[in-house]
């Protein structure tokens, strides 16, 4: 099977800082649903900003859809990213742009054309259950349903690789389960690899995942 | 409300320094036309033994542009009561001619006294009136003038430009939260900040155009006319042309340079 993220060696830190994630080894097979966890502080959302190329690894090696993290350019870690969903705790919406607008986000980075945007777009409003909502601004939402636009909006573009980090830490109980389900969902079919930053694993989850442990900087996996 | 006041700041901003702009032009203009005039009425006295064509009077300084022979008749006029004609006309030949020398601009106290020393250095000129002292007191009146005008722009323009500074640190903060989830998703550095540069080449505008209906309103304003015609100068007080280009050009350069400065400023936080 393919491997989408391959780490050798992969030491993290922050500029001056002492190391937070000392020379790990993990691959994540390609259309698989990973669970990330790890105590507060242990470097789970570190280890997932270096997945996306907002950190750069001090040390080692970090490929991520075949393409090498380590001295990367500008240009190709703006090129990988146009291929992830990224889902974020405070779900990084655009204030002062309404849903269907942030939504749309990826699709213009992606060049897509605006009609087929917009019918995209209106297709994951219904999909997250937000239709009813149409034209809104983020902070006219609750913390649940801005989640749900940040999930659209991962989902928009049909990416190969969802990251999410605490995807459900402050939403109630309907939201959370929606969440799960659009992330099981993208995994089970379109074979979206997912990898999720987590403190609970849900019980209700219908899907085989990995579970990878930090601790103590470094990562094993849980049988 | 909200982005109109958004406008606002860099606009008002803008405007002040284009405004600043303006009034030096203006103020330039009038001077420069002014000392037209003063040399227009300002000539030099020059006493020589020989005649002197006007060739070799312009041959002296670059400065002069033309010379006149002044006629004694003046001064013989007075004496000619108990004197023959024959002896007047003996007067008339012995006496020195007398030159007024119009010069081409007004020159600077330098050039007085370089044109004054050019002309003695002719063996037959023996005497040279420049009116040095009243000169000097228009001259130096006009430099302060211009200097103080030169320094208030300039004083404008700095706390304009702080003002643009404090603004662009707002806007930086303003701006960054949207291209850093641009920059998440993998936008290219010239989409995310395109938002930034159509904000601020609108401003320009907006600024460019306010301050060509400022100026259109002012130079065509009865009381302002009076005012130029008072102290004898005409000048065009405002070129929508040329003008309005060059107000134009700094509007646009100080907003991309101020949106460039944001982008070039920017880092990624997550």
């Amino acid at each position: 099977m393919d491997k989408v993220i391959i780490a050798k060696d992969l030491s993290l830190s922050y500029s001056n800082s002492e190391t937070i994630i000392n020379k790990v080894n993990f691959s994540v097979d390609s259309g698989s649903f990973v669970f990330i966890t790890g105590a507060s502080g242990s470097g789970k959302s570190t280890l997932l900003k270096s997945l996306f190329g907002a950190l750069k690894p001090k040390q080692g090696s970090l490929v991520v859809g075949g393409v090498e993290l380590v001295g990367i350019s500008c240009s190709k870690l703006n090129f990988l990213r146009r291929h992830i969903g990224i889902v974020f705790q405070d779900y990084k919406l655009v204030k002062e742009w309404s849903i269907d607008k942030n939504i749309m986000l990826p699709l213009i980075i992606n060049g897509y054309v605006k009609s087929v945007a917009q019918s995209q777009v209106d297709k994951l409003l219904k999909h997250v259950r937000l239709n009813h909502q149409v034209g809104k601004y983020p902070l006219e939402l609750s913390g649940g349903e801005q989640q749900r636009v940040a999930m659209a909006r991962a989902l928009a573009h049909n990416p190969v690789l969802i990251l999410a980090d605490e995807p459900t830490g402050n939403l109630d109980e309907y939201s959370s389960d929606l969440i799960w389900k659009l992330l099981e969902g993208a995994n089970k079919q379109l074979n979206t690899t997912v990898i999720v930053v987590t403190h609970n694993i849900p019980q209700t989850l219908n899907v085989e995942y990995k579970h990878f442990h930090i601790e103590y900087g470094s990562i094993h996996e849980v049988n | 409300m909200k982005s109109i006041k958004n406008h606002l700041s860099l606009v008002i901003a803008l405007l002040s320094i284009l405004f600043s702009i303006q009034v030096f032009l203006i103020v330039d203009r009038s001077i420069n036309a002014y000392k037209e005039n003063l040399a227009n009425n300002y000539s030099v006295i020059a006493v020589s033994q020989k005649r002197l064509t006007n060739h070799n009077i312009l041959s002296i300084n670059k400065i002069i542009s033309n010379a006149e022979e002044l006629s004694p008749d003046s001064v013989i006029k007075r004496l000619n009561s108990d004197m023959q004609n024959k002896n007047i006309e003996l007067l008339k030949l012995s006496l020195p001619k007398f030159y007024k020398i119009t010069l081409s601009y007004y020159p600077s106290p330098k050039e007085i006294g370089k044109l004054t020393a050019d002309l003695l250095r002719n063996s037959s000129i023996t005497k040279v009136e420049n009116f040095s002292s009243n000169h000097n007191t228009t001259y130096k009146l006009l430099l302060l003038f211009k200097s103080v005008v030169t320094i208030f722009a300039l004083v404008v323009i700095i706390v304009t430009i702080l003002l643009i500074f404090k603004e662009l640190k707002i806007w930086q903060y303003k701006h960054n939260e949207r291209m850093n989830i641009m920059g998440l998703f993998g936008a290219a550095l010239w989409l995310r900040s395109a938002v930034l540069f159509r904000l601020a080449i609108v401003d320009a505008l907006i600024a460019s155009f306010l301050a060509l209906c400022i100026f259109l309103y002012i130079s065509s304003s009865p009381w302002v006319l009076q005012q130029f015609s008072y102290i004898g100068i005409n000048i065009v007080i405002f070129n929508p042309l040329e003008d309005f280009a060059i107000i134009l050009g700094v509007a646009l350069s100080i907003s991309v340079v101020l949106a460039s400065l944001i982008v070039v400023g920017h880092k990624e936080e997550v």
